[in-house]
């Protein structure tokens, strides 16, 4: 064998060891940290974890189900606030409009996608925090919300380009106008993977901390209503992973492990049930 | 005289593929008028001064080869080039005698009904396509009578009786089309228009339609854009045939077949281009 093939052979062999232990490592590191989470988080897992509310420094037990309540109720508000909004704006890309003006949409969105989530937060807190002089699970909703319209504007638009033009003109060929045949052939057609694009953008931001400190803030008692200021997941892993206390540094583990299975879980199910496939047959 | 021409073309169909369909003569009413109608896509001329006929329930055939514009008029006869853009026309078409331009586009769409060369299905279940133009046009009557009455009109009534609450994407090809055939018929156009309805399909499926043309014919006014000269012979009464965009010749479809009037007809027919 010439010398100059071994060269080649060998630096075949190097490179594809290399790209493969890359690859390795960035699949290495979701484990690493998932194990990480479930090392340290796991034993402090239990029923009054997910059932009580903290308990004075100190003191045992104590749990959080304030702060899952509250990311329930943040997520919730997010949704209703930035699914219909980003849903039918992506309708209104994928169906209408000419040349600038969906251009214009699209790109003011993926500007918007890469605002980051602190200056989101100061604008909720500038919009409804200092309008009623206090902090509360509705600002928190709508900061949270904001960040949620650009995922689902862009990814509805993308499913609702993918419904085949058959089907739009034989819904047309029996008399629909064009309102009806979006809103009873094309949006059902496309529905699994919008579905799917909503569940992950909540997925998302279910993480977010930044815009949370300053609109929803935290609580350490219950939030009845979406009046008053809420804990959260995130930012009670925050408080208490920076506080003083040990007792706190494992709730923060714990209250991690929590968030990180809720994403997980999340994009596991959507990618296994809703992924599968669409509704009609691809031409 | 309708009667004649019905058995006349039904003894076609089970005898020769070549012998062309005899048809009645007389007094036929006109079911739509097209009257020199100019078609644009944009600045491509698509349409030059087309003028046909198209009679009550018969069956009036598009012939001509790719290109030569009879989809582009079959779709200007439920203005489906509107769904378009930059699409312009300039000419007349008329539906008993009303220019259609002038008629609600949903209405006219009700009226005149079209059949696609693939079958487009909804994604939902066999008895939800049928009912669906039944549904957005606000029916009131029983449902599931009317779903019944086309499907069997469709004669595909005794192959999904059963499953009607499946998927449409469970049947095959060509009972899918029959399908699509069974929802245009739901709401009982007046005229229904069939672009190259067989073309996607095997010989079975294409005979078992060809049929039901034949059954249809009686309660509605049928127009048929097809490639296949041998489908135009078997099953219209009239034929149109079509070139770069101009009609060449409208005549009986026995006469086409038989003796056209123009050289380039002839030409197509025999097979000297295509």
């Amino acid at each position: 064998m010439s010398l100059r093939l071994v060269w080649r052979k060998s630096l075949n062999v190097v490179m594809l060891s290399l790209t493969g232990l890359c690859a390795l490592l960035t699949v290495s590191a979701l484990f690493f940290i998932l194990g990480y989470l479930v090392w340290n988080g796991g034993k402090d897992l239990s029923w009054s974890f997910f059932t009580h509310l903290p308990a004075p420094v100190g003191e045992a037990g104590g749990g959080m189900a304030n702060a899952i309540v509250g990311t329930l109720k943040l997520l919730l508000l997010a949704a209703l606030f930035g699914v219909p909004i980003g849903l039918l704006g992506g309708v209104y890309l994928a169906e209408f409009g000419g040349r600038t003006v969906p251009f214009l949409v699209r790109y003011t969105a993926d500007l918007m996608n890469g605002v980051p989530s602190i200056v989101i937060g100061i604008f909720a807190y500038g919009l409804v925090v200092m309008r009623m002089h206090h902090f509360s699970t509705l600002a928190g909703g709508i900061a949270l919300g904001v960040m949620v319209i650009p995922t689902v504007l862009r990814n509805t638009e993308s499913f609702l380009r993918e419904v085949p033009r058959s089907l739009r003109e034989g819904s047309f060929a029996l008399g629909a106008n064009k309102w009806r045949m979006i809103a009873t052939v094309v949006l059902p057609a496309a529905s699994r993977g919008i579905l799917t694009g909503v569940l992950l953008a909540l997925a998302r931001v279910a993480g977010e901390t930044a815009p949370l400190l300053f609109t929803a803030f935290g609580n350490r008692f219950w939030s009845p209503g979406w009046n008053q200021p809420t804990s959260s997941l995130p930012v009670v892993i925050y408080t208490y992973a920076t506080g003083p206390y040990e007792d706190w540094h494992r709730q923060a583990w714990a209250a991690g492990l929590v968030l990180l299975g809720l994403v997980l879980l999340t994009n596991i199910l959507v990618r296994a049930f809703l992924t599968r496939g669409t509704a009609y047959e691809r031409t | 005289m309708a009667n004649s021409g019905a058995s006349a073309a039904a003894s076609t169909a089970k005898t020769s593929a070549h012998t062309p369909a005899m048809t009645t003569s007389g007094a036929s009413t006109l079911r739509m008028k097209v009257t020199k109608l100019d078609f644009y896509y944009g600045k491509n001329h698509a349409l030059h001064n087309v003028s046909m006929d198209v009679a009550t329930n018969k069956v009036t055939a598009m012939i001509g080869p790719s290109g030569c514009g009879k989809s582009t008029l079959l779709r200007t006869l439920n203005r489906m080039h509107e769904t378009l853009r930059h699409t312009r026309l300039e000419g007349e078409i008329s539906l008993d005698g009303v220019n259609i331009l002038t008629l609600d586009v949903t209405k006219l769409r009700r009226m005149v009904g079209m059949v696609f060369q693939k079958p487009n299905p909804f994604p939902k279940s066999i008895y939800e396509n049928v009912a669906y133009g039944l549904k957005i046009n606000g029916y009131k009557g029983r449902l599931d009578d009317a779903v019944e009455k086309s499907l069997r009109r469709a004669a595909l009534w005794d192959e999904v009786k059963d499953k009607l609450h499946k998927s449409a994407y469970a049947l095959s090809g060509g009972q899918q089309q029959r399908l699509c055939i069974a929802r245009a018929l739901a709401v009982d156009p007046e005229v229904l228009l069939l672009d190259e309805p067989c073309s996607a399909l095997d010989p079975v499926n294409t005979a078992k339609i060809e049929e039901l043309l034949f059954e249809l014919k009686p309660t509605c006014t049928l127009v048929i854009v097809t490639h296949n000269m041998q489908q135009a012979a078997r099953v219209s009464d009239s034929t149109a045939f079509m070139l770069n965009g101009e009609l060449i010749e409208f005549s009986p479809t026995g006469h086409m077949f038989t003796t056209p009037s123009d050289p380039r007809t002839e030409a197509y027919i025999t097979g000297r281009f295509g």
